[in-house]
């Protein structure tokens, strides 16, 4: 039996929508700065859009930076293969990633906000800006001085990465930044700026209405709260799920397998894979103390079954790196395409297999060296399915 | 404000300002961190990862160049770790690369090379890309051609002429596997906005970015028994040509340069020197007319200021960006273009050589100049006015070919006739040059009487400042120049073409009231140009100036209406500045180009 130290748990907090939201807005403008901060810094919210860093640590150090102009961005580019989860909620519930975004402008000093809103979502376009000017309308009514503009994305992966978006919205190539300095400092603009995941700003919205302690007391340590995974691959019910974090792969894969679940892929194209004999010791969440946990990142599950080739898919992750790698650095650009060159050299035979472990090197010094998280996160899916499927790549 | 921070490389203890990066802290350890897309021209751009160190007690290698240090950082150079992701960042540029270093025009001088031999990258067992890419040469230019296949994508090129040219000629295409330098839709470079400054060419660290070279066509031309093959020498080569051969920066060559082009061969050695100081007759009389007849005259169709011409790249600049404002633009010729009109004319009759069997061969430490010999407006002699423009590397590389030993060579002098040159020709070289040459020219005409400043130096218009204004109040004119009395000329000084949209836009705005603007497209001006030895930057830059400067303080004669074969030229050949014959030979005309 499985080490199962934690029940899979459905739960409905992002989409309920009590049409609650002047009233939150207007209560937690009246509440002081520091309150705000420290809540959210005691909910122990991680940010969702890809690297888990604390959300009341973000707006703190912003609210902090020297600067009287500062930005709020929310990052609606959601790029990541398999994820279509700030879809839904920017359709659903878009007043209360608004009125996040203005208690963040309120913590930090900043009066613009924007949405950096994914290429392809250009049909929200029209229904978003309609709920920003009701929800300007409505700041204006109570006083509080916030404007909100959507910024469109063209396509590029890349653009999803905070500092390779701003690059983007200055009017450049997107390309990611040196850092430090870190947006928080020096972000759009060169102004201090905050860029929150469209589903981080909502769990923000669910700590102001229902208080820190209610999200703390969900999940795991280190992984609080609620999560909304996009589940797709080879199960009966795909779709999108809020779950509580913490829960074990095997009662994921209970839940949501086919019966025949052979891996999964937790955390997208730049997440980890994470073979069946694995299931039961993998805890879903940022950091924890099972061996084998993953990053849920973006909150890709994708479920595979004994009919799929591992070496299919590590080749269409590898595909997808090598195309939305935005080139500019060394191991990025060309590691990537070292290691999709490189398997199909093994697969044909015209590298030994030992040449596998060239490249699980190589992968790992992607990981050391790359410049952004992109090249960073390579090796993460690469070594993970070379490692536990390294025959299928063989033969 | 610069709080200072104690931190650790390799072990050694080092307490440094907090906003330095870890190689600049490294750099005052003397020790050395491999860098490839760091250049000191430039920002940074931290994309080559070639510079990776390890901070002990994290799991990145932190780019050096790009990452600042903060209190209690302990840095590693060279751990193992950090030479094994060197090595494989080495092997990856490595692999896509044309790596055929027998068959590159940088073998030798390339950063690439030297890094892959530092760190013997003998066995390498990635794969090869280069064939997957379709990579494109691109050689219509007659400056400057690019090929793809030796490109290792660390955007220097982009950068310069971004940011010290404001050009952005070269960016950035496509992405992942396919990112590619390139320009407005993927045009050739000759059909684009680039100002042939050869910047890019400058700061490539590869062979990806090079100079059009004409050595063999130098050679042949020597070879031949029945040409007279002439070499004219720009100002700035005799400060920088010594860097490629052995000498420490800033050490002035002029006397072994002349004997080295004559070991090799060439039938007279004269100096552009020559035709600077006529330029600034041509040029200091033009100014004083547009003066007379602006001021006085009120010709509509008279523009101020009158912006210098010798610099093509600042040419090419303005027919592509301020195309309204090229009537501002003197219609002087650059001094490499006088000459080369000259040689077949006047030197031709003097010497009585058929002009159709002179060859003229310019040493310029310039790209530019390759394109600007090759308009067709240069043909006033009859002849194509310059044969051949050879950068300053070029001519190193000549010099190399023949097995002269360089630094033993005797000093020697330019031939007569039009060899000689003042301190004011050879201050062309540096950014403010043409202008304090012109005023030292220029107030004496009007005044009788020599520029009011100590030793002839006009400090104001020297330095290193992207854009340095100057005033100088004129009193007592003698009679001719009477209408100028208590008029204050402004001046304004520019360089890099940056620099250059700088004064422009003032132009353009209105703001400012200057007479006369100097432009040259490099940074430093000449001294800087694209065509000077790899590398060039802030440090070398200064150090090429100082000479320039001592050179100048070094000549006999130090007013370009005092060379006495300039006076011979007019007395014989030209008559006077501004003549009918000047205008045919010495002036030209420019043309509007498009934006991209
Ligand atoms: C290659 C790459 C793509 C990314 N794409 C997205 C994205 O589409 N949406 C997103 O919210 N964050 C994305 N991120 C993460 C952002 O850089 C940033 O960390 C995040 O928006 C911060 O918000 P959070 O703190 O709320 O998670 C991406 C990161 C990388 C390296
Ligand atoms: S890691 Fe990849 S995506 Fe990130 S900067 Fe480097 S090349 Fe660009
Ligand atoms: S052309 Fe030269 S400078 Fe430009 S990116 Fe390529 S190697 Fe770098
Ligand atoms: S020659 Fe000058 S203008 Fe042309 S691409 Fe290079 S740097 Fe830009
Ligand atoms: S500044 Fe000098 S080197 Fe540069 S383009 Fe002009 S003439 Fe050539
Ligand atoms: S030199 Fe530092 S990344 Fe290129």
């Amino acid at each position: 039996m499985s080490v199962t130290t934690y029940q899979l748990k459905r739960v409905d907090l992002i989409f309920k929508n009590e049409n609650d939201w002047k009233q939150i807005l207007s209560k937690t403008l009246k509440r002081k700065k520091e309150d705000i901060i420290n809540s959210l810094i005691s909910s122990e919210l991680k940010g969702r859009g890809g690297a888990g860093f604390p959300t009341g640590m973000k707006w703190k150090l912003t609210s902090e930076a020297k600067e009287e102009t500062k930005y709020v961005i929310c990052n609606a580019d959601e790029g990541e293969p398999g994820t279509f989860k700030d879809r839904e909620i920017l359709t659903q519930v878009p007043h209360k990633v608004l009125t996040a975004m203005a208690i963040c402008a309120y913590v930090t000093g900043a009066s613009e906000g924007y949405i950096y809103l994914r290429g392809e979502y250009k049909f929200l376009q029209k229904s978003l800006y309609n709920a920003i000017g009701e929800f300007e309308r409505y700041c204006e009514e109570i006083g509080f001085h916030f404007r909100i503009a959507i910024f469109m994305g063209s396509g590029a992966y890349i653009c999803g990465e905070e500092t390779a978006l701003m690059e983007s919205m200055e009017g450049r190539r997107g390309e990611p930044r040196n850092k430090p300095p870190f947006p928080t400092d020096s972000g759009y603009l060169g102004k201090p700026t905050v860029v929150n995941n469209v589903e981080t700003l909502v769990h923000t919205y669910t700590i102001f209405k229902y208080g820190a302690k209610k999200f703390r007391d969900l999940g795991v340590q280190y992984s609080r709260g609620t999560k909304l995974f996009s589940i797709s691959g080879d199960t009966p019910i795909p779709g999108i799920y809020e779950l509580e974090l913490g829960m074990t792969l095997s009662d994921f894969v209970e839940e949501f397998g086919d019966g025949d679940t052979k891996a999964v892929q937790v955390g997208g194209a730049s997440g980890f894979l994470v073979p069946r004999k694995r299931f039961a010791e993998t805890q879903i969440g940022f950091q924890g103390k099972l061996t084998g946990v993953s990053l849920p990142t973006g909150g890709s599950m994708m479920l595979f079954n004994s009919s799929r080739s591992m070496f299919n898919v590590l080749n269409n992750y590898l595909d997808f790196f090598e195309e939305e790698s935005c080139g500019q650095c060394t191991p990025c650009r060309v590691g990537c395409q070292q290691l999709l060159k490189g398997i199909h050299a093994v697969k044909r035979g015209d590298k030994p297999a030992v040449y596998l472990n060239k490249l699980l090197k190589l992968s790992e010094n992607m990981q050391y060296t790359a410049k952004c998280g992109l090249g960073q996160s390579v090796g993460n899916s690469f070594a993970s399915i070379v490692e536990n499927f390294r025959e299928e790549m063989i033969f | 404000m610069n709080e200072k921070v104690n931190i650790t490389i390799n072990g050694v203890p080092l307490r440094v300002d907090e906003n330095k990066t870890i190689l600049d802290a490294a750099e005052e350890l003397n020790i050395k961190i491999p860098t490839l897309c760091y250049h000191k021209d430039l920002c940074v751009a931290g994309n080559c990862r070639v510079c990776v160190v390890e901070q002990v007690g994290t799991n990145k290698l932190p780019a050096a160049c790009a990452t600042p240090v903060h209190d209690g950082m302990e840095i590693m150079t060279n751990s193992l770790k950090v030479r094994n992701a060197r090595k494989h960042i080495i092997e990856l540029l490595l692999a896509e690369h044309n790596a055929e270093c027998t068959k590159c025009y940088k073998n030798g001088n390339c950063e690439l090379q030297e890094l892959a031999a530092e760190y013997k990258i003998i066995n390498q067992e990635f794969m090869n890309l280069v064939a997957d890419h379709g990579c494109t040469i691109d050689d219509f230019s007659p400056s400057i051609m690019k090929d793809d296949s030796r490109c290792i994508r660390c955007q220097r090129c982009v950068r310069t002429c971004a940011e010290l040219q404001g050009v952005n000629a070269l960016t950035v295409a496509y992405k992942g596997s396919e990112m590619k330098i390139s320009t407005f839709f993927e045009k050739p470079i000759s059909d684009v906005v680039c100002t042939n400054c050869g910047q890019c060419v400058n700061h490539c660290p590869t062979g990806a970015l090079i100079e059009k070279n004409y050595i063999e066509e130098v050679w042949e031309a020597i070879s031949d028994p029945e040409k007279h093959v002439v070499v004219q020498t720009a100002p700035a080569v005799r400060v920088g040509l010594g860097e490629e051969l052995g000498f420490e920066v800033g050490e002035r060559v002029t006397g072994k340069m002349v004997a080295a082009l004559k070991r090799l061969g060439f039938d007279a050695v004269l100096d552009t020197d020559f035709t600077a100081d006529l330029t600034i007759l041509e040029e200091g009389t033009e100014l004083l007319h547009r003066l007379k007849e602006a001021l006085v005259d009120k010709n509509p169709d008279v523009k101020l200021p009158m912006a210098t011409s010798c610099s093509p790249g600042w040419i090419k600049y303005i027919e592509h960006m301020y195309p309204e404002y090229l009537p501002n633009l003197s219609s002087c010729k650059s001094p490499q273009q006088m000459f080369g009109a000259l040689v077949k004319t006047y030197y031709a009759k003097e010497r009585k050589i058929k002009p159709e069997n002179i060859i003229s061969v310019s040493i310029m430490p310039c790209t530019a100049k390759k394109f600007e010999a090759n308009r067709p407006e240069m043909h006033d002699s009859g002849y194509r006015d310059v044969d051949y423009v050879l950068t300053t590397r070029e001519l190193a590389i000549m010099i190399k070919q023949a097995g002269i030993e360089f630094m033993k060579l005797p000093d020697e002098h330019y031939d007569r006739l039009m060899g000689e040159s003042t301190g004011a020709g050879v201050i062309f070289g540096a950014t403010g040059g043409v202008m304090e040459a012109a005023l030292r020219t220029a107030y004496e005409i009007v005044t009788g009487r020599e520029v009011p400043f100590e030793n002839l130096n006009i400090t104001a218009v020297r330095g290193e400042d992207g854009l340095r204004e100057a005033k100088i109040k004129i009193e007592n004119p003698v009679k001719e120049w009477a209408f100028l009395d208590g008029v204050e000329l402004k001046c304004a000084v520019a360089h890099g073409l940056i620099n250059a949209r700088e004064v422009m836009e003032l132009v353009k705005s209105g703001k400012s009231d200057y007479h006369f603007i100097e432009v040259m497209a490099c940074p430093g001006g000449c001294l800087g140009g694209g065509g000077q030895p790899i590398p060039t930057d802030p440090e070398i830059r200064k150090r090429r100036m100082e000479a320039i400067y001592a050179e100048d303080m070094g000549m006999p004669i130090r007013k370009s209406h005092e060379n006495p074969e300039v006076k011979q030229i007019y007395q014989s050949f030209l008559g006077q500045p501004y003549s009918e014959k000047s205008h045919e030979l010495l002036h030209t005309k420019y043309l509007p180009r498009e934006r991209y």
